[in-house]
């Protein structure tokens, strides 16, 4: 184990897998020469030189095709979008033609890559700067969508994606890149649709990914001062849902509360809180609540968003309604 | 135009006549499986959109008839013309028209999404515009692969007006890769004249715009797209360079199979006019100038042709519909 940040975490996944497989290449705005504009791509193009660290022009229609086209030729691109706000510009190759290669070809043509990059807001970024768009891409069949939390899992879960056959969408968050965790060495892998608890509880679960995983620490740790005993289930993957280990945690504390960056309407926690009152409706003892962003645009001024945002104090209110407490 | 419109050799050698022949058959077997589809189409035996190629069958055949078999390509949703050039058999591609489990893509695609990896036709899109890049990518996996295969794209001349096919242009001429961009300008996305879609009447010369080599070609003449085809193939093969072609041509029918011949936006004079330079005719003319088949023979190859268009339609009438659990297949790896 060494102790990395969230970044070189997924930087080592990175070199690891280009190492193993010469189909791997990455492919994005500042990748190469710049080193990556949050340099999770550090090192990369002095390794494997430009054909495998390809700087592309401002064009994520553009390259994001050019990543459907080398991936229906047997490579195994990384698109790496400089955010995730910048890849509504690409949703079409990724919905209309990754997602539906195999399917409209009748299995003769895949598509295994990974687009990947920065999601949800960090701080102070304004409207436009500060979207977690988790909920689109899980929407579609055809896709799966992966948003880790750590480091280990970050550096576990971007190497299975390269290593998975169908297109991923990894979310990675922007505002954890510095954050640091023990992270094994060499052959880590995390499977893609198992989620992680991590924090056992006996009173409430709460369903959290990627960055909201902070906030359900710090509110479980609260909780705790109060003798409330929460259990915080990291989902990792969105699409396959685990929702095996959503039924277990459910059944077990028989209150949850699913917390998310992205908006309310038709985000990640509707699906959640669908899964589990059509199979564990008994188990509940309270209807599940959800915490999420507010439903506006995010606003630029830090205390207005602040409020726009889904804390620690908001999930622990949340829990407090469905203990009745 | 580049160059004189190249003819046919005063001395042709029998291979070479036999070649000349199989373009003749090309043409007309996609034009009578044209004709086909639509009866079956307005018969309710297919369904969903149907684009006929009816009146271009020039561009598909003579620029896939320089291709060699391990290159790629793909088209826009008007690929019927492209699929049986490219050798992909009537079978396949009527029974996919109609739904069928033995379809190209086992009757999940349809119309618009004709697939065969086997040789290097990697569809049929729908999204106007959109393959450019995607084709972009081929290339690119190409020459990252250190192949001397060329990457062949297929849109029409509305394509040009979308972003997709800038940025796919300028990353394919930037990194100098084996792409072939073939915009059959046929005068009319859908039902809009280019005039009134296009700042600039002259489609090739937007290659400028990346430093790319470009041709106007013109597209009825059978041996004038080979020509340059051979040109473009050879600059992708030798040079790792990319090409935009310009092909004039003209679509006989109306943008889909619910929209008129002529309309609102195009005269029928004009269409009986355009009609006069039938590719096909004007390829058996020639043929029959240069005394390389005579009436006869082309009696004899419309009824061969005819025997395939009515044997692959009573192949698609007789196969099974996909079995309901193809439903669920081919979503992800495994899923089968």
């Amino acid at each position: 184990m060494a102790l990395l940040t969230y970044r070189d975490a997924l930087n080592q996944a990175l070199a690891e897998e280009m190492r193993r497989d010469p189909s791997v290449f990455l492919m994005g705005e500042e990748v190469g020469v710049y080193q990556g504009a949050y340099k999770v791509s550090r090192g990369l193009l002095e390794e494997f030189g430009p054909m495998r660290v390809v700087d592309t022009p401002i064009t994520e229609l553009g390259f994001a095709g050019v990543g459907v086209g080398a991936a229906s030729l047997g490579l195994r691109p990384i698109i790496e979008f400089m955010t995730w706000n910048f890849a509504l510009l690409a949703i079409d190759q990724i919905v209309n033609h990754a997602a539906k290669m195999r399917y409209m070809s009748g299995g003769q043509v895949s598509c295994p890559m990974v687009f990947r990059g920065p999601g949800g807001a960090a701080l102070q970024l304004a409207s436009q700067h500060s979207q977690a768009f988790e909920s689109y891409y899980a929407h579609i069949p055809g896709l799966k969508v992966l948003a880790p939390a750590t480091p280990a899992d970050a550096k576990g879960m971007l190497k299975a994606a390269i290593r998975d056959d169908d297109p991923v969408i990894f979310i990675e968050g922007e505002m954890l890149y510095n954050t640091k965790g023990e992270v094994p060495e060499g052959e880590h892998i995390v499977p893609i649709g198992k989620a992680d608890l991590k924090r056992e509880g006996t009173d409430v679960t709460i369903v959290c990914h990627s960055k909201t995983v902070t906030p359900a620490l710090k509110a479980a740790e609260a909780l705790a001062a109060e003798n409330i005993s929460a259990e915080v289930l990291d989902l990792r993957s969105i699409r396959p849902l685990d929702t095996e280990a959503l039924f277990r945690s459910a059944a077990k504390t028989h209150r949850v509360v699913v917390a998310e960056e992205g908006w309310a309407f038709a985000g990640v926690g509707a699906q959640v809180v669908d899964e589990i009152q059509r199979e564990v409706f008994d188990e509940l003892d309270a209807p599940v609540v959800r915490v999420t962003g507010a439903d506006v645009p995010m606003p630029y001024n830090k205390h207005l968003e602040k409020a726009a945002k889904a804390d620690a104090p908001k999930i622990v209110a949340a829990c407090k309604k469905v203990l009745y407490v | 135009m580049a160059t004189a419109a190249p003819t046919i050799p005063k001395k042709v050698d029998a291979q070479t006549a036999e070649l000349y022949r199989s373009w003749l058959r090309q043409m007309i077997l996609i034009r009578r499986f044209e004709e086909k589809t639509g009866e079956a189409y307005s018969l309710g035996q297919i369904g969903g959109f149907c684009h006929l190629y009816i009146g271009q069958e020039a561009v598909a055949v003579g620029s896939i008839a320089a291709l060699r078999h391990d290159d790629v390509l793909t088209c826009s949703y008007r690929d019927h013309g492209h699929a049986l050039a490219r050798g992909m058999s009537a079978r396949g591609i009527m029974a996919e028209l109609f739904g069928k489990a033995t379809g190209c893509t086992k009757g999940k695609g349809g119309s618009m999404h004709l697939f065969d990896a086997s040789k290097g036709f990697l569809g049929g899109h729908g999204i106007v515009g959109a393959h450019i890049p995607i084709t972009t990518g081929l290339a690119f996996a190409i020459k990252y692969k250190k192949g001397d295969q060329v990457a062949v794209c297929y849109f029409g001349e509305a394509a040009v007006n979308n972003g997709a096919f800038h940025e796919a242009l300028n990353m394919a001429a930037l990194w100098k890769l084996p792409a072939i961009f073939i915009c059959e300008n046929n005068r009319y996305g859908m039902g809009t004249a280019l005039e009134r879609a296009s700042a600039i009447y002259d489609i090739s010369e937007r290659a400028c715009s990346y430093d790319m080599a470009n041709e106007v070609v013109d597209g009825q003449d059978l041996l004038a797209m080979k020509a340059a085809m051979d040109r473009a193939v050879t600059r992708g093969r030798k040079e790792s360079l990319p090409t935009l072609l310009e092909v004039r041509t003209y679509r006989f029918m109306g943008h889909s199979m619910s929209d008129p011949i002529h309309g609102h936006y195009r005269t029928k004079e004009e269409v009986e006019e355009q009609r006069k330079r039938d590719p096909i005719a004007l390829w058996g003319d020639q043929l029959k100038a240069a005394k390389l088949i005579d009436d006869a023979g082309i009696k004899a190859m419309e009824e061969d042709v005819m025997a395939e268009v009515m044997d692959s339609l009573k192949f698609a009438e007789e196969s099974p519909d996909p079995d309901p659990s193809e439903l669920w297949t081919d979503v992800y790896a495994g899923s089968n």
